[in-house]
């Protein structure tokens, strides 16, 4: 076989330059997502089946506090927008401004967590805890799992403000910056859920 | 053992629970001595394997070349190593309950307590499906899916390391079960009320070894979808890609979609065990059925989960030994993503029996029947591949036309499950226990079998060894039907499945045929391991090139082992069957002109994490409250230490690649152009 032949096939076939290979972070990241969402699926089917069951004790109204909710949902839902303003400094390049609204952002959903543990703290105290019922028990999963997930979040959220401030807005920096926005959002939308479904719906039943 | 009904305080602050009691070995009774010997050889056993290799100084390279490396091409090898191994324990169970079974009758109480037995028929199904056959299927695709969309790697090198060590360290905590505590005695989905507070740690065990390699799953499921989907070699469009690629991808979809709806299920389950909720309860609003349901959203899809990667197994050897492409590609694509949705929709045919009522039977009858449509499409699409083909009957093929015939006969029982009035009779019988291992081990085991000796070669650079994989193939096909005709004929008569006693003699000799074929089955998986071993001491005369079978997709375009980096030239892909076409065109290998090459480093933070989160569950299983918590603590800052690690790749120099593409090993890669 002549070397022109051989040339063509090997162009033909071969990609002769080294390949960058496309960085699928982001998609695995919505995948790992999507696949949480499975999680908070069962649960929220097992408070669609078990919320009525109250055994006697506690029913949703009874227990559910719609004031302490008001300044909840605010908390979190602010912090996703502070979260916004972070990613938009980070476009620009200000570190200084990007710390700063990830540190409102923190604190935001730090206030959010010490709430939600505030009310789960006065509803043990009051003989309505996750062993008293299964409506209780499906209720204090479900929100706790949500409330977990923000607690990693924040968790998160400080580690990465660590390796900002060490290490400034390298490649990695900027996809978990991404990573992180996303988890923060889609916990907003979990919480939106959790609010209309089981608080709105619950006091409602 | 009865429990408290409310979760136990610790015995001990050092040892939680756990006392002499516990090791069941130290018993006096004959289950003890059972235990005792089975303990004594693996300590020898595992003693002499570690000997040897302190002897041969092996442990460093062990570390660096695979514990802590993230090439997927290794850790497809642990996968699969893995998998053999708790084969042999998962069989061993299996062969126990066959004799309990035999000789059981009447007076004779057997050599088992129901204890014991219930252990053992719990132990085998779960072993069986977690760490067998998704060890087995994990371990191909991770192994052959980049090579054949011609990728140098998986999207997330790390994470598919760490998945491998929570799926290795959840199989050791089922292995732990063995000689501390006891195991689960509630079946291999765990249904409360038995797997309740009443029972002690052996569910314990049975949660958290699942939650581990549920995760280690999970992980592999994301980063194969993440693979497929932006790896793909420049060309290869998804129509392009091969048929194995596919199912992968649907499989990894599946993954996806229930593995988190058994980690939630085990989640409510360990909430009603250790802190009291009533999610499953029979009293306090509890329901059974939400965790029935539950365990089977998963578990049914978990079943396709297992078969499309080995109908994508078939699907390339029955073109490569039939010596034409695949009938129906198309057909096969749109059967596989059928069979991936309509997954989602059966699974309530699991318990017909549980008072659903005729309209929700009859809603998950009508899908189930519809799901063996797909399925048939693809049994006629091989038929019609092997047709006016030149069929060559290497082992690979033979283990295929084993799994044609015995495989769609375990469908077609499957469709008499399907209608849900039959299922009111043959719903827990024999029957039932007969089909699922009538698909279990005729589909997904045979089709292990058969990508072993298919791709082995291209995983070592040797053939395996014909004789011996033939008396495999031969004792497995002939001891299946052995062991599951007479469970079909006794399961028709009404017999119960997971009974350690019979009183009625007349169904003895049925047992004791099953016993025989049990036997069989062991002589077919002797001689695998037979097979394998001479194949070893034979690796020069059995040596191969890069292309032994006249291969048709990009995994035999390259060296037999591939090197590091799998391929020097990222291929360009025009056709389906992208090797093939590249070998008409009359492509030859270049010897020039190599690139440096990006690849990832090893890491260690893959085995620490893995070694903690088993440290973190058995401190759970035996309320040992400060291991628990030290070891969670100890994962949350592995993985933080882990992230500040920037420096997670290198570049392979072109002197290194041209010095491997000079070197012998691959040599005739491109010889079915000459052919």
């Amino acid at each position: 076989m002549s070397s022109t032949a051989v040339d063509t096939a090997q162009s033909r076939f071969l990609c002769l330059k080294e390949q960058h290979a496309h960085n699928g972070t982001l998609l695995g990241f919505w995948i790992y997502l999507m696949s949480d969402c499975f999680i908070f699926a069962s649960l929220f089917a097992c408070y669609a089946v078990l919320g009525t069951s109250t055994a006697g004790g506690p029913t949703a109204a009874d227990v559910l506090d719609l004031h302490g909710l008001a300044i909840n949902t605010a908390l979190l839902l602010i912090s996703s927008v502070t979260f916004g303003f972070a990613m938009l400094e980070m476009v620009r390049k200000r570190k200084g401004a990007v710390m700063l609204w990830l540190a409102v952002s923190g604190l935001l959903a730090a206030g959010f967590v010490t709430l939600e543990l505030r009310e789960f703290a006065s509803m043990i105290a009051d003989g309505a805890g996750p062993g008293r019922s299964a409506f209780l028990s499906s209720f204090f999963t479900l929100v706790g799992t949500h409330g977990l997930h923000v607690s990693v979040g924040i968790l998160w959220l400080i580690v990465l403000m660590v390796q900002l401030g060490k290490f400034g807005f390298n490649e990695a920096n900027i996809r978990r910056m991404q990573c992180l926005s996303m988890f923060w959002h889609f916990l907003d939308l979990v919480w939106v859920g959790v609010f209309s479904f089981v608080y709105l719906a619950g006091v409602l039943r | 053992m009865l429990e408290p009904t409310s979760p136990p305080a610790a015995r001990s602050f050092l040892f939680g629970r756990l006392t002499l009691d516990s090791l069941p070995f130290l018993k006096p009774d004959l289950e003890g001595h059972i235990v005792l010997v089975t303990f004594l050889a693996v300590i020898c056993g595992g003693l002499a394997v570690l000997g040897l290799i302190t002897y041969k100084r092996l442990w460093g390279y062990l570390w660096r070349e695979w514990f802590t490396s993230v090439d997927h091409k290794k850790l497809g090898i642990m996968y699969m190593i893995l998998g053999t191994v708790m084969l042999l324990r998962g069989f061993a169970d299996a062969v126990m309950m066959r004799a309990q079974q035999a000789i059981a009758f009447g007076p004779n109480m057997g050599y088992l307590p129901p204890e014991h037995y219930d252990q053992i028929f719990t132990a085998h199904g779960s072993i069986m499906i977690f760490f067998v056959a998704m060890a087995y299927i994990v371990g191909l695709i991770n192994y052959v899916m980049p090579l054949q969309i011609g990728s140098r790697d998986v999207a997330f090198p790390f994470l598919n390391n760490l998945s491998f060590w929570f799926t290795f360290w959840g199989a050791i905590t089922f292995m732990v079960s063995l000689f501390v505590g006891d195991f689960s005695t509630a079946g291999w989905l765990g249904y409360p009320p038995v797997s309740e507070l009443q029972q002690g740690p052996g569910v314990d065990y049975y949660i958290w070894g699942l939650q581990l390699s549920g995760v280690g799953t999970l992980l592999s499921g994301v980063n194969f979808v993440v693979t497929i989907i932006k790896m793909r070699a420049p060309g290869m469009t998804m129509m392009k890609m091969p048929v194995f690629t596919w199912t992968s991808l649907c499989t990894s979809g599946l993954i996806i979609a229930t593995f988190p709806v058994l980690t939630a299920t085990l989640f409510l389950l360990s909430l009603d065990r250790y802190v009291g909720t009533h999610f499953f309860t029979s009293d306090f609003g509890g329901n059974v059925m939400m965790y029935i349901n539950l365990i089977w959203v998963w578990g049914h899809p978990e079943v396709y989960i297992l078969i499309l990667p080995i109908f994508g197994i078939y699907s390339e050897i029955v073109p490569t030994f039939s010596g034409k492409p695949l009938f129906g590609y198309s057909s096969m694509v749109y059967a596989t993503c059928a069979i991936m949705i309509l997954s989602y929709l059966v699974w309530l045919h699991h318990f017909f029996t549980m008072g659903s009522g005729a309209d929700v039977n009859s809603f998950f009858s009508l899908t189930t029947m519809i799901i063996s449509i797909p399925t048939g499409v693809k049994i006629f699409n091989w038929l019609f591949t092997m047709y006016r083909g030149r069929v060559h009957f290497t082992v690979p093929m033979l283990w295929t036309m084993g799994f044609l015939f015995t495989f769609t006969i375990g469908g077609m029982t499957g469709v008499m499950l399907s209608v849900a009035p039959a299922d009111f009779l043959l719903h827990n019988s024999l029957f039932l226990i007969a089909h699922f291992h009538n698909v279990i081990i005729g589909g997904v085991v045979f089709g292990v079998f058969a990508g072993v000796n298919y791709w082995f070669p291209k995983a070592f650079g040797f053939k395996l060894d014909e004789f011996w994989g033939k008396a495999s193939f031969w004792f497995w096909q002939i001891g299946f039907w052995l062991a599951f005709g007479p469970l079909y004929i006794m399961g028709f008569m009404g017999v119960t499945r997971r009974l350690s006693h019979f009183d009625n003699p007349a169904l003895q000799p049925y047992f004791i045929v099953a016993g025989i074929g049990a036997a069989l089955i062991a002589l077919g998986i002797g001689s695998f391991i037979v097979q394998i071993g001479i194949s070893i001491l034979r690796r020069k005369q059995y040596a191969v090139g890069g292309d032994p079978w006249d291969g048709r997709t990009l995994e035999w375009a390259t060296s037999s082992p591939p090197p590091d980096y799998n391929f020097a030239f990222v291929p360009n892909v025009h056709e389906r069957d992208a090797w093939m076409d590249m070998k008409k065109h009359g492509y030859q290998r270049p010897l020039e002109g190599f690139n440096d090459i990006h690849m990832p480093k090893n890491t260690a933070s893959g085995v620490v994490i893995g070694v903690l989160s088993f440290a973190c569950c058995f401190g759970l299983i035996w309320y040992i409250w400060w291991l628990a918590a030290a070891s969670f603590v100890g994962v949350i800052v592995a993985s933080i230490v882990h992230t500040f690690n920037y420096h997670r790749d290198y570049h392979i120099p072109k002197a290194e690649v041209n010095a491997f593409e000079h070197s012998g090993n691959w040599q005739d890669a491109a010889q079915g152009a000459n052919a």
